[in-house]
């Protein structure tokens, strides 16, 4: 007598559904006895083998969950039906076969030529799948950097270059400025003529000053408005404006591109799809693990992280459950250390204007006999910034204790808070340089627009401030990694003092590291339109920085305790790198369209700002080509274009809102028929007996 | 099969077709080859392609040394007759098709499924969804979870994935669970 709770588990078997299940397993395996008799069962089972047929018959032999055997017989098969075909269709078989293969040859050779893919593969091998993505995404960085630097060298500095020095028969053109005043044009960089220490090289190798000011690096060489190569015009200003633009929306699609690759956006389904259980459970265990230690770390992380999170389940309902006074008494303790943290913020940029200011103010002496303190007068913005970004995230997860959230959202809002700190630090520096450039106090810039005495060639000295915030962060890494690692491990190691291991082996913090490289991003972003030759300094310092990191991994290291899963990790990365671009929009728009260019150096020197080359171009075209670009600026474009997109996301939004709704009506007709089955099936069951 | 040349390779017509039956490139299945022949003792090297290799031996692979799901992956690969999970040079070849980086998903959230269903019945039930935690957290008893909290973890994961409510999860709501995972 079955109890009625229980559906007969042998009926269930002779259901097509699971017997289409059980034919794709193999026929190797089938065992079990067929409760119906011989000939009922032959029947379903020919019928879900036609089914089955029907699904699977189009895709190659390869793509069939089953034995080599059975593969074989299958593409025999496949084979024996396509002699049926016309000809015209046995040609297109045989055509896209081999083209299959031809790519997939293809593939094969291409991925030798990946960078560093053995060395990322081994980490993957030891240390997990998390701390592998901070390397690919070194490595992404590194080509990016690298393509932007081929973009900007082959239409800025080369020809540049190569009219400078008359190669193929090239001239360059000087258009002498117009309604100028003369006072503006002074500008006279002084290149180190003569004799000189050979420490005053080293100084300017690290401030971008003396010698290195005259060089290509920065935007005073390319003081050039035209280039004559035989009889072709090339407008340098206008192509340094577009390769400004084009670096810009190459790393914005690159890094959407990237991002939508690898997230699994789910619109329908409301679950929360890198926290969900079923993601940690059936795609927990990393199969790319090879050595039993990292074996038994990765088993201790997952027990961890599913006892957390099924903690943090219970803190929720906790939470949900909270009386109104706990309520009140939070959310003014959080009210409050909220305040607290935009004082030391406000503190951080307040001191990091004073410290820009000062260092501007004398640094401008030509005074050689302090020269160590010139550097560090020079260098200081770049320590405090450093500074700030070091201390800023010890004081939130200080402070974030207090202010009682679950572990989950303690972690993101603190890495918020470290992403903003460093990303506005920049910002800071950037306003306050710039309000010295346009310091207008008493009459300073009336001829020119802009304080001419201290900075005739502004664009200069702000490409100077981000080459040594880049040398900077690059010597800052390399020292933590020499002066902090190494002895702290061989600390570790010989000194069995109580406190020193407390302090024990330091983890490899992912998101630390990954906001270090987003910062150096941002600044050679902001700094290319300053410095053309920025993104090779850039390419080099990553390339240096990944092998650093990886020794200083492989060596003093242990894998954290509470990894962070690879798909949510580059996810984060992407978007935090994302938020960095966006951001370093705002400065590159301001100086490009907003201050007035130097008149004394660049390529825009005839232009009232940089932007303007762009109008004046247009002007050029003819009248109908005009008339058209001129209307897409208007706002009798802009207003109705503006209006279809909102039309268009309504509808989309509208659109996904009704998907979601079938949906939830599909599963609950899911659950009904699930039901029904059973209970005809045990009423069979009972009629049978 | 028959070998024809040197003794050490594989013939190129078997070689051609084990590349278009998986999802391995042609240096990948040479090197599976020299890895799985140095499994063999040194006799039986020459018949490597029809020889079978026992499941203790297999596990002395590093990949699979430091699996928790080693018995099972070996168990739904081998195709042998007495059921004693050996494998022969083709279980080998699938195993290492199935894992590779070019597999489908599809066939990768079949092959899953299999080897998480312990019991092979073909649904993934409590007790399989609780071997398959015990695994995951490790072995010894100081790192299995508490019944309390296994018991609300297999609620929430049947939450997520059962579709049809039935308290078992079957192969599609597992494909299905499985597409949507962006760590798989």
């Amino acid at each position: 007598e079955e109890p009625h709770g229980a559906a007969p588990v042998d009926f269930l078997q002779e259901l097509p559904s699971c017997q289409s299940a059980r034919r794709r397993r193999g026929g190797t395996q089938e065992r079990r006895p067929a409760l119906l008799g011989t000939a009922g069962s032959r029947g379903a089972a020919a019928r879900a083998m036609l089914q089955e047929t029907g699904e699977l018959a189009d895709r190659p032999a390869r793509e069939h969950p089953k034995c080599m055997a059975e593969k074989r017989r299958t593409r025999d098969s496949q084979q024996a039906d396509t002699e049926q075909l016309s000809r015209w269709k046995k040609w297109r078989r045989t055509s896209s076969k081999s083209l299959k293969k031809a790519l997939s040859e293809v593939k094969g050779l291409s991925s030798y030529l990946v960078l560093w893919r053995h060395d990322i593969r081994s980490i993957e091998g030891k240390f997990g799948t998390g701390i592998q993505s901070y390397f690919s995404f070194l490595r992404f960085l590194v080509l990016l950097n690298f393509i932007i630097f081929i973009l900007v060298f082959s239409f800025v500095t080369l020809p540049t270059i190569i009219s400078k020095y008359g190669i193929f028969n090239s001239t360059i053109a000087y258009i002498s400025p117009k309604n100028i005043e003369n006072i503006c044009t002074i500008y006279e960089p002084s290149g180190n003529k003569g004799l000189v220490y050979f420490y005053t090289y080293l100084k300017d190798l690290l401030s971008g000053t003396g010698f290195l000011e005259v060089t290509s690096l920065f935007y005073g060489y390319y003081s050039i408005d035209a280039v004559w190569i035989s009889i072709m015009r090339y407008n340098l200003p206008l192509a340094y404006l577009l390769a400004t633009f084009a670096y810009l929306a190459l790393s914005l699609l690159w890094i959407i591109k990237r991002s939508v690759e690898g997230f699994k956006h789910n619109l329908v389904h409301d679950a929360d799809p890198f926290q969900s259980y079923c993601n940690k459970v059936f795609a927990g265990w990393d199969f790319c693990i090879t050595d039993p230690n990292a074996a038994r770390l990765k088993h201790h992380s997952l027990q961890y992280e599913l006892q957390t999170d099924l903690q943090e389940e219970k803190l929720k309902q906790k939470i949900a459950e909270r009386s109104m006074e706990e309520k009140l008494r939070i959310y003014s303790l959080r009210i409050f250390i909220n305040i607290i943290v935009i004082a030391i913020l406000s503190g951080c940029f307040y001191s990091i204007y004073r410290v820009t200011v000062f260092s501007q103010e004398n640094s401008n002496d030509i005074d050689n006999a302090n020269s160590q303190i010139n550097l560090l007068v020079q260098y200081l913005p770049s320590i405090v910034i450093t500074l700030a970004n070091f201390i800023g995230p010890l004081i939130f997860s200080f402070l974030i204790r207090f202010e009682d959230y679950t572990p989950a959202f303690e972690i993101k809002l603190t890495l918020l808070r470290c992403v903003f700190v460093r990303l506005a630090n920049i910002g800071v520096l950037l306003f306050s340089l710039w309000s010295q450039i346009s310091n207008c106090g008493s009459d300073k810039c009336k001829p020119c627009g802009y304080n001419y005495k201290l900075y005739p060639c502004w664009e200069s000295d702000v490409g100077q401030e981000m080459y040594k915030l880049m040398i900077f962060d690059f010597i800052v890494i390399l020292a933590v990694a020499l002066f902090l690692d190494f002895p702290r491990k061989l600390l570790v190691n010989h000194c069995s003092c109580k406190l020193v291991q407390w302090f024990g082996d330091k983890e490899f913090e992912i998101s630390d590291n990954v906001l270090e490289i987003i910062y150096g991003q941002t600044i050679c972003w902001i700094g290319t339109f300053f410095s053309p030759l920025l993104p090779a300094i850039a390419t080099i310092k990553y390339f240096i920085i990944f092998y650093v990191k990886k020794i200083v991994l492989i060596h003093t290291r242990k894998p954290a305790a509470r990894p962070i899963r690879a798909s949510s990790s580059n996810f984060f990365f992407l978007v935090v790198l994302l938020i960095g671009l966006l951001l370093a929009f705002i400065p590159l728009g301001v100086s490009i369209a907003r201050i007035p260019s130097s008149k004394a150096c660049g390529p825009f020197r005839n232009f009232n700002t940089s932007w303007e080359v762009i109008p004046d171009t247009i002007l050029q075209f003819p009248t109908g080509l005009q008339r058209i670009l001129f209307g897409m600026a208007s706002e009798a474009f802009a207003v109705p274009f503006f209006v279809i997109l909102c039309i268009i996301l309504f509808y989309v939004i509208a659109l996904a809102r009704a998907h979601k709704r079938v949906v939830e009506q599909l599963r609950e007709q899911l659950v009904l028929e699930s039901r029904d089955k059973m209970f005809l099936i045990r009423k069979i069951t009972e009629a049978q007996r | 099969g028959a070998m024809g040349g040197s003794a050490s390779l594989i013939p190129r017509e078997l070689l051609g077709e084990y590349q278009e039956l998986t999802f391995l490139s042609k240096q990948e299945i040479l090197l599976a080859y020299k890895r799985f022949s140095e499994l063999l003792p040194k006799e039986e090297r020459e018949n490597a392609c029809s020889a079978r290799v026992s499941k203790s031996q297999i596990l002395t692979l590093p990949e699979l040394r430091a699996n928790p799901f080693q018995h099972r992956i070996c168990h739904v690969f081998s195709t042998s007759e007495t059921r004693d999970d050996s494998m022969s040079f083709e279980d080998f070849l699938d195993m290492l098709s199935v894992f590779s980086d070019s597999a489908t998903s599809d066939i990768k959230s079949h092959y899953a499924f299999r080897i998480f269903d312990f019991d092979d019945d073909g649904t993934l039930d409590r007790k399989d969804l609780e071997q398959l935690v015990n695994c995951l957290t490790g072995q010894g008893e100081e790192s299995r979870l508490s019944s309390a909290e296994m018991e609300q973890l297999i609620q929430n994961i049947l939450e997520e994935s059962d579709i049809d409510k039935d308290g078992t999860i079957n192969l599609s709501e597992f494909q299905h669970v499985v597409s949507r995972s962006p760590d798989f």
